[in-house]
């Protein structure tokens, strides 16, 4: 037999993510609507001041405890079943790699879930769960610790659209 | 022994090493893709790579295959073991003749090195890619080394089809002469979660999977429920789908295998099949052949990938008495000295 690792505290919130995906999808779309685009200029005003480091913080606080966030600074948890991609172990952002274990478990970690076996079970609960087909592009490593609220408030300014 | 006839030997130019001339509508001047564009029923091997310098012990293992095969697979550090490297394999055997498929893993590189690989590879008459993830340094003899996964699968494909169709790099900035390359994945239909695995193979045909090698298949029900799915959203039209099959030497070894290989799903009436043969290796062997037969059979599957790890020679057995190539004779190396 082999010991059990002591569970990490944040995972067990993870798994009820992924079980309220639909409420959580249903949650971002509305503070994305309303916040993040609404008060578009704020948030790019905030950019390179002290305050977008008090951004920083309330994100990692909040993701970090509903999804294990790692600050990757290209969020894509809408597409993922609402289970954060960069806590598989590969970091895979398009999908599961083929060693997932009969049991949904990890192929590095057998004491861990699959990220994207999670993810799949938190897609099919959410409305728009057409979304996880879509292919994401490599991650952009430089901007890794940075927020994805404030990325995204950046990228509707640069394109222009609302 | 099936007699040579002429066949195949059409695909190979006057200089063994040299590209073959393009044909219409193919994206390599590689032998793999004339063939299955043809309609034959492919045949694939993985070949295992020498732990060595030394160029003639390539030479050796792949002479194993020659006159069997369509094209020889170099793995990439499988396992997250270290061997020969797959992109010097692939230019030595390109140098005689053969067609390669070049493994590529995210596992130990960036995009940076891979795209100067893939440029080069295609510079050295490599017509094959096939784009993997990886296994994670932690199954292999180094678990100490930093993983990469700068890119995963997916994004790989992508990123060689825009080198390719774009003629840019990631970046935009131009490339003159684009690699000329047919371009491959991984697929793993015996994987949970198993409803996401055609959806998985759609997706990679998106990122630019022209074919696809599947995991070792050993459930022929699994692969007949994932090869409806396949067919009935046409994604067999649209990437030409090979199944890997590998003969089982030993009940312990199939057992071995399904606990420590990563992703290979081997069902207990296999394991108990073999226990109660006299003679397992050569049940190990009929199962295989029985298998390819019946695979073989199955709507939508464009060939096999044959993976038989240190025991070449078995594999090659194996494609002869199952008579998979239906008679056809793929391209051999004609050798100095031989009529």
């Amino acid at each position: 037999m082999t010991v059990r690792p002591p569970v990490r505290p944040r995972s067990g919130l993870r798994r009820w993510s992924v079980r309220h995906a639909r409420l959580l999808e249903w949650l971002y779309e509305h503070f994305e609507t309303i916040l993040l685009r609404g008060l578009r200029p704020l948030w790019n005003a905030l950019r390179g001041t002290r305050a977008e480091k008090g951004v920083i913080v309330v994100e990692q606080g909040v993701k970090g405890l509903l999804f294990d966030c790692r600050m990757c600074g290209s969020c894509v948890l809408i597409a993922t079943g609402m289970s954060c991609p960069m806590t598989c172990l590969k970091g895979l952002r398009n999908g599961p790699c083929g060693g997932v274990r009969a049991d949904g478990s990890c192929e590095l970690d057998a004491e861990q879930p699959c990220a994207w076996v999670l993810a799949w079970d938190g897609n099919q609960r959410m409305r728009r769960n057409e979304r996880i087909a879509g292919l994401q592009a490599p991650l952009d490593h430089s901007r890794r610790g940075t927020s994805s609220w404030l990325n995204k408030a950046a990228e509707w300014a640069d394109d222009g659209s609302h | 022994m099936t007699a040579a006839t002429d066949g195949d030997q059409q695909d190979s130019g006057r200089d063994p090493g040299a590209p073959l001339p393009p044909l219409p509508g193919h994206s390599s001047r590689g032998r793999l893709e004339r063939v299955l564009r043809r309609g034959e029923f492919a045949v694939t091997a993985e070949m295992d790579p020498p732990d060595s310098a030394d160029a003639d012990e390539v030479y050796q293992r792949a002479a194993v295959f020659d006159g069997w095969v369509d094209a020889i697979n170099a793995t990439d550090g499988a396992g997250a073991n270290c061997h020969m490297s797959s992109v010097a394999i692939c230019a030595l055997l390109t140098r005689v003749g053969y067609a390669p498929v070049f493994q590529i893993s995210c596992r130990d590189h960036n995009r940076i090195a891979i795209q100067g690989n893939v440029l080069g590879a295609a510079a050295m008459g490599v017509g094959n890619i096939l784009c993997l993830t990886g296994d994670g340094v932690e199954v292999g003899d180094q678990p100490q080394a930093k993983p990469v996964f700068d890119l995963d699968g997916i994004s790989l494909l992508e990123t060689i089809r825009i080198m390719r169709d774009e003629k840019r790099f990631l970046s935009g900035r131009k490339i003159a002469s684009p690699p000329e390359v047919f371009l491959g994945a991984a697929i793993n239909p015996f994987a949970p979660p198993v409803d996401y695995r055609p959806l998985r193979l759609a997706k990679k045909i998106a990122a630019g999977a022209q074919f696809v090698q599947s995991q070792y298949c050993f459930d022929l029900p699994m692969l007949r429920d994932y090869m409806k799915r396949a067919v009935d959203q046409g994604l067999h039209e649209e990437c030409f789908i090979l199944i890997g099959v590998g003969p089982l030497a030993s009940a312990r070894a199939a057992r071995w295998i399904r606990e420590h290989v990563p992703g290979v799903h081997i069902p207990e009436a296999v394991i108990d099949r073999l226990a109660g043969a006299q003679d397992q290796i050569r049940e190990g062997r009929d199962l295989c052949i029985e298998l390819i037969q019946q695979i073989r059979e199955v709507e939508g599957v464009a060939g096999i990938h044959v993976m038989a790890y240190r025991r070449e020679r078995l594999a090659v057995e194996i494609i002869e008495k199952s008579a998979v190539l239906g008679g056809r004779r793929p391209w051999k190396r004609q050798q100095a000295g031989q009529a």
